[in-house]
C-alpha cells in the first residue's frame, strides 16, 4: 500500500479536525478518498452523491493532474504522491431566472443622451469621476419615494430633485400650516393652507423640470404600503410617528428595498440606512416601539428649525450614494447628531439574529396592524373612544353654575403662547403623581394643543377611576378658532 | 455574523472586471490575509484576482472556475501569505442576489461576492453571501466598503 498526502480545501477542513492535510494509505486515489470520507462521515455529503458517485463539482488531483484525465478513481497511487481535493467553483445568474426576468420586463430603451442644458445643469456632477455621465444616467433612471414631506422630506426632496433623480414619489396628506415654514423649506408663505403635495410638486418641478414628481396623497397603511413602495428603488423615511415608521421599515424589508431613515427630536437627529439584505433593519435596533406617550412629536416637543435640514440632507446624501453605488453606505451604522454640542457620533448596529422580520427565524411574513402594535389610536380617531367636548360645549359648561375643572396638560413653553383662563397646568407626564389635585372636582376637562395628548391624559384619568372626564376636541387651537379668536394658534 | 470588508479601490476594480466582461459574467478569486477567518467578526478582502470564465456554453448567465485555476491561485496566494477566501462573479442584467444555481454550486466557508451589472453595462449593487453549513440557505453578509485611507477618511466608532 502506498502512502499519500491528501490536501483538503478550507471548507472541508472542519470535518477532519481542522488540519489542511492528512496522510493516508491506499492502492488507488478512489480507495484513499473513500477511506477518508468513511472515516469522517460528515465529509461524505460534500464529496459524493447519495448513490455514491463523486460529485461533479469536486475535482481530485493526483499531483498535477486531474484524475478525470488519468484513470479516474482507479488511478494508482505511489508513495509520496499528493492527492488534492479541489472544489469546482461555479454559479451564475441562471438561465431560467434570466429568461423569466427578460420575458417579464420590456427591453430597456436605449439611453437618451443628455441635452446641452442637462449637461450644463449637471456639470458639477459630471466633473466627479465617481458620478460622471454614467452616474447621472443612473440618477435619471432612479425612483425615490419620500414618505412624509415635512421637516425631513422637504430638504431631501429639494436636493434629490436638484440632483436629477428621475422620479420622486411623495407621500403626504397634510396641508401647509404656517407653523411648518420654520423648517419645511419646500413651502413658501403663499402656500399656507394648500395641500402639501400640490405645493411640493409645483416647487420641485420649477426647480428641475426634468424630474417627474408623483404625488401619493394617502395615509400609508398596511393595505396600501406595498403597492405604493414597490415601484421605487430607494425609500426615504421622513415620518413623524412610530406606526408609519415600522410600517415603512417592514414594507422595505419585505420588498427588499433600502430604507434611508432619519428622525429628529428637539436638537438631536439620527440617520441610518436600513437594508436588511446587507445589514440590520429598524426592528433589529428597536424590536418594539416605545410606549406611545414617551416620545412626543415636533408639535409637542418643539424642534430647532435647521435640524431637519441637516438630517434630511444627510438622508438625501445616502439616497444618492445608494443610487450611484458609490462610497460606504450608512448600513449597520447609526449616525447621531447633536446640534447643541455640534457633535456627530456613530454607533455600530448589528443585525439581530432573532429579528422577527429580517432574520432567518423571522416570525412575521407580512404587514401587521401598526397602530395596535405601537399602542396608539388609529389615525383620524385620535380620541380613541375617550369622551370629548367641543369648544362651544366647553364655553357653555364653563359659563354654567357647575363649571368643570379645566386642566392644561401641555408643557410650560406652550402656555406662554396661548392659554384658556382659569385652567390648572399639569403637564401630561406629571398627571399620575398629581392626581390628588383633581379629586375634589365634580368633572374634569383636559386640553392640549390639538386634542391628541389630552385624549391620552383623559384615558389615564379614566383608568385611575375618574368617572367624569372629557377631552377638548381639537385642543386649544380649535378653541382659538371657534370661541376665542384673540388667541393665537400654533 | 461575519462582516465582509473591501476597499473602495477593490470594489472599483471588481466593477471594472464586471464592466469589461459584460454581457458575459466575470469571475475570480477574493484573497485575504485573515488566516482562518471563520471565528473573526470580519473578513477583510485585500485583493481580487480574475479567473477565466470556463462555463461551457452560455457565459452570459453562468460562470465556472476550473479546479486547476483554483489550485494555482491557492498556491500563488500561499506564497504571499494570503489565502483564497472566496470568489466573486457578476450578474449581468440581474440583481446582486445569489441564484438557485449559485446556491447549488456553493461551498460553505467561502465568501461569495456578487455584483450586479446593469442593462447598458453600468455597474450596480454588490452583495456578499455565505452558504449555511446545512446548505439550506445562502445568507447575506454585511458588506462594508472601506474608504481609501488618508486624511479625508471619516473617523469611525
Amino acid at each position: 500500500m502506498a502512502k499519500a498526502t491528501v490536501k483538503v480545501p478550507q471548507p472541508l477542513r472542519p470535518f477532519i479536525g481542522g488540519s489542511p492535510e492528512i496522510v493516508l494509505e491506499g492502492e488507488t486515489v478512489g480507495a484513499i478518498v473513500r477511506g477518508l470520507s468513511n472515516a469522517h462521515p460528515a465529509l461524505r455529503a460534500h464529496l459524493f452523491t447519495t448513490d455514491g458517485r463523486l460529485k461533479s463539482y469536486v475535482s481530485i488531483f493526483l499531483n498535477e493532474s486531474e484524475i478525470r484525465t488519468l484513470q479516474r478513481e482507479a488511478t494508482p497511487v505511489s508513495d509520496g504522491d499528493v492527492i488534492s481535493i479541489v472544489p469546482a467553483i461555479a454559479g451564475g445568474s441562471g438561465a431560467n431566472e434570466h429568461a423569466r426576468r427578460r420575458a417579464a420586463e420590456p427591453a430597456a430603451p436605449a439611453a437618451t443622451p443628455f441635452t446641452a442644458d442637462e449637461l450644463k445643469r449637471y456639470s458639477r456632477h459630471l466633473l466627479l469621476p465617481e458620478v460622471g455621465v454614467k452616474g447621472q444616467r443612473l440618477l435619471r433612471r432612479a425612483k425615490v419615494l419620500l414618505v412624509g414631506t415635512g421637516g425631513l422630506g422637504a430638504p431631501a426632496a429639494l436636493y434629490l430633485a436638484a440632483a436629477g433623480v428621475g422620479e420622486i414619489g411623495l407621500v403626504d396628506f397634510d396641508r401647509v400650516d404656517l407653523s411648518n415654514l420654520q423648517r419645511q423649506v419646500l413651502y413658501t408663505t403663499p402656500d399656507v393652507g394648500r395641500p402639501k403635495l400640490a405645493a411640493a410638486k409645483e416647487r420641485l418641478e420649477r426647480l428641475n423640470p426634468g424630474v417627474a414628481v408623483v404625488p401619493h396623497e394617502v395615509h400609508l397603511t398596511s393595505a396600501n404600503a406595498l403597492d405604493v413602495l414597490r415601484p421605487y428603488d430607494v425609500v426615504l423615511d421622513g415620518t413623524d410617528n412610530f406606526p408609519t415608521r415600522y410600517l415603512v421599515n417592514d414594507a422595505c424589508v419585505l420588498l427588499g428595498k433600502p430604507n434611508v431613515y432619519g428622525s429628529i427630536y428637539r436638537f438631536e437627529g439620527q440617520v441610518s440606512v436600513f437594508d436588511a439584505r446587507h445589514g440590520p433593519c429598524y426592528r433589529c435596533l428597536y424590536p418594539e416601539p416605545p410606549p406611545a406617550d414617551l416620545v412626543p412629536s415636533c408639535a409637542e416637543a418643539g424642534v430647532l428649525g435647521v435640524l431637519p435640514g441637516v438630517v434630511g440632507a444627510l438622508q438625501a446624501t445616502e439616497a444618492v450614494k445608494l443610487l450611484l453605488g458609490i462610497g460606504e453606505p450608512l448600513v449597520g451604522r447609526l449616525l447621531l447628531y447633536d446640534a447643541l454640542a455640534m457633535r456627530f457620533r456613530e454607533l455600530t448596529l448589528r443585525k439581530d439574529p432573532e429579528c422577527a422580520l429580517c432574520s432567518p427565524h423571522a416570525t412575521q411574513t407580512g404587514l401587521i396592524d401598526y397602530p395596535a402594535f405601537c399602542g396608539v389610536p388609529e389615525p383620524g380617531t385620535e380620541a380613541g373612544g375617550v369622551p370629548e367636548v367641543t369648544p362651544e360645549e366647553l364655553r357653555a359648561a364653563l359659563d354654567s353654575s357647575e363649571p368643570p375643572l379645566l386642566v392644561d396638560v401641555r408643557e410650560a413653553p406652550e402656555r406662554s403662547i396661548s392659554n384658556i383662563a382659569g385652567s390648572l397646568p399639569i403637564p401630561k407626564g406629571e398627571l399620575p403623581e398629581r392626581v390628588d389635585e383633581l379629586t375634589r372636582a365634580r368633572s374634569v376637562v383636559v386640553y392640549c394643543r390639538s386634542g391628541v395628548r389630552s385624549a391620552d391624559a383623559a384615558r389615564t384619568l379614566l383608568g385611575l377611576g375618574f368617572a367624569n372626564v372629557r377631552s377638548l376636541k381639537g385642543g386649544i387651537n380649535a378653541w382659538a378658532e371657534r370661541v376665542d379668536p384673540s388667541l393665537p394658534t400654533y | 455574523m461575519t462582516a465582509v470588508e473591501l476597499s473602495e479601490d477593490l470594489v472599483r476594480n471588481l466593477r471594472g472586471f464586471a464592466e469589461g466582461a459584460y454581457p458575459e459574467e466575470c469571475c475570480g478569486f477574493l484573497l485575504s490575509t485573515d488566516g482562518d477567518g471563520r471565528a473573526a467578526a470580519r473578513c477583510r478582502i485585500v485583493d481580487a484576482e480574475p479567473a477565466p470564465n470556463e462555463a461551457e456554453g452560455e457565459r452570459r448567465r453562468r460562470f465556472a472556475i476550473a479546479p486547476g485555476e483554483l489550485r494555482a491561485a491557492e498556491e500563488r496566494a500561499a506564497r504571499r501569505g494570503r489565502e483564497v477566501r472566496g470568489f466573486y462573479h457578476s450578474h449581468p442584467d440581474h440583481p446582486a442576489r445569489p441564484s438557485q444555481i449559485d446556491q447549488d454550486h456553493a461551498w460553505p466557508w467561502y465568501t461569495y461576492v456578487v455584483l450586479s451589472i446593469g442593462l447598458d453595462g453600468i455597474p450596480g449593487e454588490i452583495g456578499a453571501f455565505e452558504l449555511d453549513p446545512s446548505r439550506r440557505e445562502f445568507r447575506a453578509l454585511p458588506l462594508r466598503v472601506l474608504p481609501r485611507p488618508g486624511p479625508s477618511a471619516p473617523a469611525s466608532g
